[in-house]
């Protein structure tokens, strides 16, 4: 379990091809970036675009991009996908794109294993407030 | 029988020259790789309608790094 700074902190540890990364919800929402004042925000808006525009590649009913790597002269910018929550990242040219691929991928599972934290009631039944 | 084997060796520094040039050329336009929940795979190559349409928020993203 980890928070997504802590996912982040990690990720750009392991990997030296990651030059910036950040991770943000379905809708934007930055949860955690590498990069300072509004360029974390700035990199997800644009993820969030590149993701969106990817999906219109093979039409609407199709099944959905889960990652994608866009590879150009002055760089490539990674974008992996685990239900509400996406991660993106920055890298070099030719970078070794399964392995960005699989960090990525870690990273946004170790922020996933975060049990959100439920709230305690009493049973309705039973004096011990333990459910049967 | 040496007339087959540099028949062979002309194929194979054919092949590997084609595939140097395609992986220069691939470098050089760029490309967009698309993987979906099914398991499969799209690759744009970077002179392709579709990764016209993706590089400019792939570019975005470069320069809020740079």
């Amino acid at each position: 379990m980890a928070t997504a700074e802590q996912a982040l902190a990690e990720l750009t540890e392991l990997s030296t091809q990651v030059h910036a990364a950040t991770i943000f919800d379905q809708d934007g929402k930055v949860a955690a970036s590498t990069l300072v004042g509004g360029r974390g925000d700035w990199l997800a808006a644009s993820a969030k675009a590149l993701l969106d525009a990817a999906e219109t590649v093979r039409g609407e009913g199709e099944t959905a991009v889960v990652q994608l790597e866009a590879a150009m002269p002055e760089g490539s910018v990674f974008v992996v996908r685990e239900g509400v929550r996406v991660v993106a990242a920055v890298t070099d040219r030719e970078p070794t794109a399964g392995l960005v691929f699989y960090d990525l991928k870690r990273c946004l599972q170790s922020v996933s294993a975060e049990k959100p934290k439920r709230k305690r009631t009493a049973a309705k039944t039973g004096t011990s407030g333990r459910p049967r | 029988m040496a007339g087959r084997a540099r028949f062979v060796a002309l194929g194979v520094a054919l092949a590997s020259l084609a595939g140097i040039v395609y992986g220069r050329n691939r470098r050089r336009r760029g490309h967009v790789d698309l993987y979906f929940e099914d398991g499969s795979m799209i690759s744009l190559a970077g002179d392709s309608p579709e990764a016209r349409l993706l590089f400019p928020h792939a570019a975005d993203a470069l320069r809020a790094v740079r």
